[in-house]
């Protein structure tokens, strides 16, 4: 007779922590009305700040929690880092943008921590429905994110959009799922490794079902083809909306991308290697052509996010411990610059209006000497000129692909990103070669300072002492393997 | 030998240069006399400190010496290592990026006005950069050094060129940028190969034959598009006729030897067996090259787009005489880049000279400036014949060893290059008479001022070297010898060829 025993709940302490502020913070604000958006906001950074110190202290080890439903590992405590921090710095970089809008709500950051413990859940799941129940709290919180500024037609389009074809992918995801389910009797992650050393794996059924988890999860890194929603989903979200998506839901897709693939599908490398080769041969070159003809810098962004997950994916395609750390150094170094990129484009107002056409950069190494060295190095390390950060997060990629001898691969990712390098230079040509428009609105708010010295500084240094991020990134990825 | 580690100080000290001219304020007056005096004295004395290279070189031996090494990234199987090191090869080529860097500065004194703080230090950027290429001995930090490069080169010409900067600018970025991610997967690839990112390890390591041939090409569509090697120069003119005078000079001085180095360094010895299949390859691009630039450099009407042609003839000499690979001809080939850097820079500046005053460049613009300025002149002269190869001067020394020593592997390639050196001689002259001879036409040209002291100070040390290696050629020769002939018997041994002893 099966007795009771109470789930073990300490791997999953930083998730529990992180909901119960959320709604604890629901409260603050629903009690104390409109005006407590900011301390909101604060409360909440504080909050994911306690989550990242549990996380850190929690996770060293890999343990099971759940009944094998949820996994705390050295992999997962890294990425939850990513998350944690971009989550964090995009509240604080929204927390003037709002004011200024007039749409400053303590909703939002009540609505990105719950979002945040959807992203945990994903990089934790060790069961495909803990993956799908991650997913789902992510998404509907960040569909109600992106419609945040709700009087504006554009916000409201972009977060009907998305929930549109949002629901479209978890809709193929979770079809896949049933396959999956259906040809192994199994949705833990475990078992599916397990039964897919035997005969499982040859079965039609579970190809057809990983190709449909892996359209699902492609669109979530919104890989080309499944990316058409990203650009006006970016270009009508709010900026500091835009600058946590790009970075936070990121890091978390990718997170779940790489686990679903290399732990319960290890063995049907040879499968799902041909699918993210095409998906990341397409993002490469979408991400590069299409961004060419971009006058939006959010559009642009979005493009070259594209290309980035990419990129990314290269690593993931190589499937080896390398490969992966590839991946995470990628994502890591990705999250400072596309921080900091944003934080630029959040300084881009005139007469307190935003400004979103890459135009409006013209000449801004005469008006703000500061914030155009900042962007430029953004936009460099982007294209990947060393000695920036950027240089290196493609090195890893690159070693990994060759390696694994994917030569035609690596071949056709560095000739994209000569292509890329186009459109980033574009924007430095604009910044230096151009002759100055009107000045940007000053002063800069202090916390945008903040982030965008400490992400250039990171960006731009990163080769003085690249160990810490290389060094947890290869633990992380090794512990995916091997067990 | 100093315990100093000097490599290191003739690097970065630059960086450092940089550091004051960030912290100078003040109004925009003060801060450009600032950044100017403070790059001027950092240049000077990492120049300084780049003689003590020299002077505590070792000639006998073809081993690296001031070697300095340093854990850098240390994590997993894919350890990199801060090594560098010169040797005979490399030797030369840090002192002309650092006394070209102390001639910019000086040459930008007053051609440039406006952002000349930010001016200064992308030039002394741009100096950290190429002496840490010169100097690298571990891929990925080559590499980092190699394309760094592109980030300053591509300001200084976007912000501070002519008319169509921008376009220039964009060419030479996605060019060289084309070129060296092929290099970049190349180097992994040999990564792959040593287990080890070291130079000093890939240089006696035996590639595969069919895989030296792949990693050639790579390396090959890297350095080619640097040298330029005639299909892939047209970024050249364009780039030189928009830069500012300086970034002409560096381009010309020291960019284009980063792709003879290259091929010297890398190319040869890591891959003797695909550098000999591939010799004839290189043999009919250089003939191409010295041959039809020589022409278009006949047909020009703008006198920055005519040095720039007449340096891919000159490259197309060198690359000749690197894969010749007999020890005369690789020694002719260091000498030649390095007298191209001295005497190409020089010319360049010649037409600064005169851009200054009259702000064209157009040859037909100008004539009979020997009346005015008979001192510039004198100093047109003096570096348009050493461009020609006249013996006394370092042109000769370097295009006549090429050619002794590519005339003992192949007589057809070294007929077609003594061509080439007849038109040479054709477009210089021809240029010269234009500009100098003749008989004042126009009104502005007699109001032409001869070269102030500062110019006079500036061409003086670039005469006095170009003499120097013609006239007593053994200082310079002495030190690249040892490396040379070290790397000559090398090849020759991996390749299995047997030759004469040298010459000398």
């Amino acid at each position: 007779m099966p007795t009771f025993a109470p789930p073990d709940l300490i791997p999953a302490l930083p998730e529990l922590v992180l909901a119960c502020s959320a709604m604890v913070l629901l409260l603050i604000g629903a009690f104390r009305g409109e005006g407590s958006a900011r301390l909101v906001s604060w409360l909440a950074v504080l909050a994911l700040l306690v989550t990242l110190g549990l996380t850190a202290r929690i996770g060293i080890d890999r343990r099971v929690g759940f009944y094998g439903m949820f996994i705390t590992d050295p992999f997962a405590v890294f990425m939850k880092t990513l998350v944690l921090v971009g989550s964090a710095v995009t509240i604080v970089m929204g927390i003037r943008f709002f004011e200024d809008h007039r749409i400053a709500r303590f909703e939002f950051p009540v609505l990105v921590l719950l979002a945040t413990t959807g992203m945990m859940i994903m990089v934790s799941a060790n069961d495909l429905l803990t993956l799908y129940l991650g997913i789902e709290l992510q998404s509907l919180a960040l569909y109600v994110v992106a419609s945040f500024d709700r009087d504006s037609t554009r916000s409201s389009e972009a977060g009907l959009k998305y929930f549109v074809l949002g629901a479209l992918a978890s809709g193929m995801l979770l079809y896949g799922i049933s396959l999956v389910y259906g040809f192994s009797g199994t949705t833990s992650f475990a078992g599916l490794a397990t039964a897919l050393t035997g005969t499982a794996k040859s079965e039609a059924g579970m190809v057809i079902g990983l190709v449909f988890v892996s359209v699902g999860l492609a669109f979530k890194v919104s890989a080309v083809p499944f990316h058409m929603w990203t650009p006006d989903v970016y270009e009508g979200a709010p900026t500091p909306v835009t600058a946590f998506f790009s970075v936070a839901p990121k890091m978390a897709a990718i997170a779940l991308f790489v686990r679903v693939m290399i732990e319960p599908f290890g063995a049907m490398l040879a499968d799902w290697r041909q699918i993210i080769v095409f998906l990341s041969v397409a993002s490469m070159i979408l991400g590069a052509v299409a961004a060419i003809a971009q006058t939006n810098i959010k559009r642009l962004m979005a493009y070259s996010s594209i290309g980035h997950v990419g990129y990314a994916l290269i690593g993931l395609a190589a499937g080896t411990p390398a490969g992966i750390r590839g991946v995470l150094v990628y994502m890591a170094i990705y999250l400072f610059m596309n921080v900091g990129t944003f934080a630029v484009i959040l300084c881009m107002r005139r007469q307190g209006q935003m400004v979103e056409n890459i135009a409006d950069l013209a000449g801004l190494s005469r008006s703000q000497p500061g914030l155009a060295l900042a962007l430029a190095i953004f936009m460099f390390a982007m294209a990947g000129i060393p000695p920036t950060a950027g240089f290196f997060s493609k090195l890893y990629i690159f070693v990994a692909a060759i390696e694994a001898h994917l030569n035609g691969l690596a071949i056709i990712g560095v000739l994209a990103s000569v292509v890329g390098a186009f459109y980033y230079l574009r924007i430095v040509k604009l910044m230096y070669f151009d002759e100055p428009i009107a000045a940007f609105d000053r002063p800069i708010a202090a916390e945008l300072k903040g982030v965008l010295v400490v992400t250039a500084l990171v960006t731009l240094f990163f080769f003085l002492l690249p160990d810490p991020i290389v060094g947890s990134a290869q633990a992380a990825a090794a512990s995916l393997f091997g067990h | 030998m100093t315990h100093w580690p000097l490599l290191s100080l003739v690097t970065f000290l630059p960086l450092v240069g940089v550091f004051f001219i960030m912290i100078a304020r003040g109004d925009e007056a003060v801060v450009a006399r600032n950044a100017r005096n403070i790059a001027l004295s950092t240049s000077v004395i990492v120049f300084l400190l780049s003689i003590l290279l020299w002077t505590g070189f070792d000639p006998t031996t073809a081993a690296f010496q001031f070697v300095e090494k340093a854990s850098w990234i240390r994590i997993g199987g894919f350890q990199i290592n801060y090594h560098m090191g010169i040797d005979g090869i490399s030797l030369f080529f840090v002192l002309l990026s650092t006394l070209l860097t102390v001639i910019c500065v000086l040459a930008s004194w007053q051609s440039v006005h406006r952002q000349v703080r930010e001016y200064m230090i992308a030039f002394l950027v741009l100096e950290t950069l190429m002496v840490g290429m010169f100097c690298a001995l571990d891929f990925v930090l080559f590499y980092v050094f190699f394309e760094g490069v592109l980030i300053p080169m591509f300001l200084i010409i976007g912000v501070w060129g002519g008319p169509r900067r921008v376009y220039a600018a964009f060419k030479f970025f996605l060019y060289t940028l084309l070129g060296s991610v092929l290099m970049l997967l190349a180097i992994l690839a040999v990564y792959f190969q040593t287990g080890s990112t070291d130079v000093v390890v890939a240089l006696t390591h035996h590639f595969p034959p069919e895989l030296q041939r792949w990693l050639w090409l790579a390396f090959m569509a890297s350095f080619a598009v640097k040298v330029p090697m005639w299909p892939v120069h047209t970024w050249l003119p364009d780039a030189h006729v928009e830069a500012p005078t300086a970034g002409s000079v560096i381009l010309a001085g020291v960019l284009l030897k980063m792709g003879g180095y290259g091929f010297v360094r890398f190319s040869l010895p890591m891959f003797p067996l695909a550098s000999q299949y591939f010799t004839p390859l290189v043999f009919a691009l250089s003939a191409i090259a010295v041959i039809y630039t020589s022409f278009v450099a006949l047909a020009q009407t703008d006198m920055k787009k005519l040095i720039a042609y007449s340096s891919v003839a000159h490259m197309g000499f060198v690359t000749m005489g690197i894969f010749a690979v007999t020890s005369e001809a690789v020694q002719g080939a260091v000498v030649q880049m390095l007298s191209h850097g001295l005497v190409s820079s020089a010319l360049f500046l010649c037409v600064g000279v005169v851009y200054d005053r009259l702000h064209t460049r157009d040859i037909d613009r100008y004539g009979g400036l020997v009346t005015r300025m008979p001192a510039y002149a004198f100093v047109f002269m003096a570096f348009m014949l050493a461009s020609v190869g006249l013996p006394g001067t370092s042109g000769f020394v370097g295009e006549f060893l090429i050619l002794l020593g590519t005339f003992r592997v192949s007589t057809l390639e070294c007929f077609l290059a003594a061509t080439a050196m007849f038109l040479g001689a054709a477009y210089m002259l021809y240029l010269y008479r234009r500009v100098i001879f003749g008989t004042i036409t126009r009104d502005d040209l007699r109001g032409m001022l001869d070269l102030s002291l500062r110019e006079k100070l500036v061409f003086a040390p670039l005469i006095l070297l170009v003499l120097w290696m013609g006239i007593y050629p053994a200082s310079f020769l002495g030190p690249i010898r040892a490396s040379v002939d070290h790397l000559v018997a090398q090849v020759n041994a991996a390749t299995g060829t047997t030759q004469h002893a040298s010459l000398q």
